[in-house]
């Protein structure tokens, strides 16, 4: 089988650091970097010929040609960047590598547990118990859009028999609200039947929405995301500067946590991360939380 | 003299001989021939279908058609129905409509698909274009209905308004109120996806009853049923009629002025809408049915019989949408009253239970394929199925166009021999020698994308869930197929090998989608290092890929060919692998909306895109928002490299930046900016330092 590339090779292989180097010039100064991308793009072609050939040699060379390990052609060390030279020592792979090599995980450990195997030993679990509502949901499964799932089950199907079953069928589905942050440039959407109660969801939110309290932090000089630990997070959201706020059904705006959780599911239209500061009218525990803390 | 020939005619003649010409497969064609008909056919090419918003930039398309009439733009990817693209991923029609406002005067029809449209977006069409005639927003948002009443306040000339399955923020009926009572070009209304409770009837009525040409109209859900008959009756002449809510207590009289509503719309010839359908009004519709061919019963939730009954009176059939609820006995019903049926949508009433709650199985599909030889649009969702019958309605519906099967549990396997369902969706491939769609379920091994390989060689459109054992079965799908233009993967055990041995096919795609696969980040980068021009942006919502090894699985995975490069409206849990990509990692969020903003003055966007590229330092011109909800600065520009002079980059507040941070981007190379479209009119920007993790030995 031809090879495309040999051991030599593997240093213009891997990746350029020349491309990537960081340069200083002029506005209007060139940028030289083109004519060594036609020759990768050449170089990638001559190898995804030799990579086809790869495939059917697995293939001829019996047995069917698995993810992980397995007999196949010549060792193609291009797309394993870091291995620094040596195909076979730093790959993890057991054995040759089978058709392209390249990063592949680890230990040969086959591809990361897919949720819905997750799911269903949740389900197996749960069957001990008595009637679960309804299995873990695998987020987009079954396919239906938004406005099928959303008119479905704001107005659960009727039926004439009534069975106890019957009741917001589409409602055991998931529930999408969305979520806006006075300060954030755009909209998430949660499913709120994913979340057990308040602080679930509190915690989720924080996440969700840290990226956009990194201003708040005040620009230490220091812009990286690391440095906002998860306690001035919580504070944030917890503390003086934002409240978190829901319209109800009757299109009000109150605060959240005062009335059980699943009542809020039933009449939480959408949720909004308000600062304290415009929260005055909303209700006087807005005000105490800022007292309190402060 | 031979050459000269194709010069010889002037250039009306054949640009007179090309308006006969209107297919885009065509024009592209024509415009291949030699230099002169591509110059003749841009300057007359009047519609564009633009199927990736990031394919291409705003400010190419206008440099090469620039009298353009009608532009068409998709935004999200499909999987962005279902919730697997989180929200800011992009889509974003601003900077077109902005382009276009001065590059188009004439342009008459916006159509977009999944695309963020907001108000400020509205405002700028109505303001924009004198002759502006056809808006449709297919799954849209971003928007309210504050928007729509710019439109409709403005547009004298608009004739259809379609906003069918977008997310509208409804802050009540009275946009509708907006159109001039003087205003009478309405030919399409589909507002039936507008959630409030409160419609203006009385305006809505008007409204119908002066547009004489009216022939499509689809109310929401707000406008009650008693309404109907009254409406109805000032546009007799509608061919496409959605209901609002469809039920009410029974009263004879409603029922009748109802009938005879229905009874004098001699041209209708499609029903949709019937929400909270009572029984007992269905008859209603029964003058109607002999001549309808499109029915939309998917929120109808009544039983079989009353379906049954209703169908038998629609012989002429030819699309139906209907929830599983219909059961098999209805579906074979179905196919014995409705033998010209061609597009079958079956959708499920209970999709999260555990059990079946109705008795809709494969047999219901089979029976129709048996029965209805012009079948050939299949969207069923049922809970189990088997090879024998995947084979049956193979070889009876070997016209088939667009095939999508959803078992609802996934790798759910043949339920007669429990053995994987590759031999049916293989007879479908090999007997539908014309699919184009397909979406596959069920328990599925590599070699039903062996069978799709050998035999879907028209296959534009697949997606796959919960499939196959390794990344043969990409191989297969990617080597051997064809047509393909948009591959959407989830859940499947691909990995890298075979989406870098094939890497030169995904210049030949739209896009492909890869979530909860096996690719690592270390592919990625290759495949976006070593393809320029495919734009590879990995979603991953838990933090920077390159914090973790390069063999960790990417969540997300999007690759569209683009002649435009790497996109720079990305939110930040979406990264782009192009060859800067090392350059990009952390992000400053600097915008604060109410503080006073500091004017940091500088250079151009043409600027600092080539410092993009070329690693330079630059900055933004930046400018004070005039309260923390509008934006005041002019719209936002498309980054176009080779525009002389520079343009000033749209003005944003920012907030102050403490003086080490200035000092810091003084130090050359150190900062790259990214800006980002918002869903609200405010827009925000981001500092990014460049860490050196990214690239050892900087």
């Amino acid at each position: 089988m031809e090879k495309s590339y040999d051991d030599t090779n593997t240093e213009k292989s891997g990746l350029r650091l020349k491309d990537t180097e960081l340069r200083l010039g002029l506005p209007g100064s060139e940028s030289p970097e083109r004519e060594e991308h036609d020759q990768n793009v050449l170089s990638l072609k001559s190898f995804v010929s030799g990579a086809k050939r790869g495939f059917s040699d697995a293939l001829d060379g019996g047995g069917k040609w698995v993810f992980s390990g397995g007999s196949g052609g010549g060792s193609e060390g291009l797309f394993s960047p870091r291995r620094g030279g040596n195909n076979n020592g730093g790959n993890d792979l057991s054995g040759s590598d089978s058709g392209l090599g390249g990063p592949v995980l680890k230990d040969g450990v086959a591809p990361k547990p897919l949720v819905v195997q997750e799911k269903k030993s949740q389900v197996a679990a749960g069957n001990g118990n008595t009637a679960p509502a309804s299995k873990a949901q695998v987020v987009g499964w079954p396919p239906i859009r938004s406005f099928r799932k959303n008119t479905m089950a704001s107005h659960p199907p009727k039926n004439d028999n009534d069975d106890d079953n019957a009741e917001a069928k589409f409602g055991s589905g998931c529930l999408y609200v969305k979520v806006s942050m006075d300060g954030a440039p755009y909209l998430r959407k949660v499913d709120l039947k994913i979340y057990g109660g308040y602080k679930e969801l509190s915690s989720a939110l924080e996440k969700m929405f840290s990226c956009f309290t990194i201003g708040q932090c005040g620009s230490h000089g220091v812009s990286s995301r690391d440095v906002l630990s998860e306690s001035r997070l919580i504070d944030l959201l917890h503390g003086s500067e934002y409240v978190l706020t829901y319209e109800d059904k009757d299109g009000d705006w109150m605060l959240v946590g005062d009335v059980p959780w699943e009542m809020f599911t039933n009449c939480c239209k959408r949720l909004r991360i308000m600062k304290s500061t415009e929260a005055i009218g909303l209700a006087p525990r807005a005000m105490e939380k800022c007292k309190t803390r402060t | 003299m031979q050459k000269k020939v194709a010069c010889s005619f002037p250039d009306e003649v054949l640009e007179h001989v090309f308006s006969f010409i209107q297919s885009d497969k065509d024009r592209n064609a024509v415009s291949m021939v030699c230099k002169s008909w591509y110059e003749i056919e841009r300057w007359c090419r009047r519609k564009i279908f633009i199927g990736n918003c990031y394919a291409v930039s705003p400010r190419m398309v206008i440099r090469r058609f620039p009298k353009v009439r009608s532009i068409e733009l998709k935004g999200k990817p499909h999987f962005a129905d279902f919730n697997l693209v989180p929200d800011g991923w992009g889509g974003y029609v601003l900077p077109w409509i902005a382009e276009m406002a001065g590059a188009y005067p004439w342009l008459e029809e916006i159509r977009l698909k999944r695309m963020v449209v907001t108000d400020e977006c509205l405002e700028l069409i109505a303001k924009s274009f004198k002759n502006f005639k056809v808006l449709v927003l297919f799954s849209c948002e971003g928007f309210s209905t504050d928007g729509l009443a710019a439109i409709a306040a403005s547009c004298m000339n608009l004739r259809e308004l379609d906003l069918r399955d977008s997310d509208v923020d409804d802050l009540g009926g009275h946009w509708l109120s907006h159109f001039p009572e003087t205003y009478t070009s309405l030919v399409s209304l589909n507002s039936s996806c507008l959630g409030s409770d409160e419609v203006s009837l009385s305006a809505l009525e008007r409204l119908v009853g002066r547009c004489t040409n009216l022939r499509t109209l689809r109310l929401n859900r707000a406008v009650p049923l008693d309404k109907i008959a009254n409406i109805l009756g000032r546009a007799p002449q509608l061919v496409d009629f959605g209901t609002g809510t469809y039920g009410a207590d029974l009263q004879s009289d409603v029922f009748s002025s109802l009938a005879g509503a229905f009874s004098s719309c001699k041209e209708l010839r499609s029903l949709s809408g019937f929400w909270d359908v009572v029984p007992a009004y269905l008859p209603a519709i029964y003058p109607v049915c002999s001549r309808l061919t499109s029915l939309n019963l998917s929120y109808v939730t009544i039983q079989s019989p009353d379906l049954v009954k209703l169908l038998r009176h629609c012989p002429s059939l030819q699309r139906l949408l209907v929830l599983d609820y219909i059961e098999d006995s209805g579906l074979e019903a179905l196919s014995s009253s409705c033998k010209d049926l061609q597009e079958l949508r079956v959708f499920p009433s209970d999709p999260f239970g555990e059990e079946p709650n109705v008795s809709l199985t494969e047999q219901g599909l089979v029976s129709v394929c048996l029965a209805c030889p012009k079948l050939q649009s299949v969207l069923y969702f049922c809970r189990r199925m088997s090879n024998v019958a995947l084979v049956t309605i193979a070889q009876n519906c070997p016209n088939l166009t667009r095939f999508r099967l959803c078992i609802i549990e996934p790798r759910t396997a043949d339920f007669l021999t429990l053995e994987p369902l590759d031999v049916g969706f293989g007879a479908i491939v090999e007997h539908c020698k014309d699919l184009r769609r397909l979406s596959l379920s069920g328990l599925l091994t590599d070699r039903v994308f062996e069978y799709i390989g050998r035999y879907a060689k028209k296959l534009e459109m697949l997606s796959v869930a919960f499939a196959g054992e390794s990344d043969l079965g990409l191989h297969h799908v990617l080597s051997g197929c064809e047509s393909l233009r948009k591959l959407e993967i989830r859940d499947c055990p691909f990995g890298d090998k075979a989406l870098l041995a094939n890497a030169s096919k995904l210049e030949t795609m739209r896009s492909l989608w890869m979530s909860s696969c096996a690719v690592s980040f270390g592919a990625c980068k290759l495949l976006g290092q070593k393809m320029p021009r495919l734009n590879v942006e990995v979603i991953d919502e838990s933090g920077p890929p390159d914090s973790r090894p390069d063999s960790c699985p990417v969540d997300k995975l999007y690759i569209y060919r683009s002649v435009a490069g790497p996109r720079f409206d990305m939110p930040p849990f979406v990264w782009t692998m192009d060859e800067d990509s090392a350059l990009q990692v952390h992000a400053l969020h600097v915008a604060e909306y109410n503080r006073k903003p500091d004017w940091i003055g500088v250079g151009t966007y043409e600027e600092s895109i080539q410092g993009l590229r070329a690693k330079m330092p630059f900055v933004l011109y930046l400018a004070e928002l005039s309260n923390t909800s509008q934006c005041s600065s002019q719209p936002l520009l498309s980054g176009d490299t080779t525009l002389t002079p520079p343009r000033p980059l749209l003005r944003l507040p920012i907030e102050t930046l403490e003086s080490d941070d200035k000092t810091q981007r003084s130090k050359e190379g150190k900062y790259m900016i990214k800006m980002r479209y918002s869903m609200n009119p405010t827009i925000c920007f981001e500092i990014r330092p460049i860490s050196t993790r990214s690239f050892p030995g900087v």
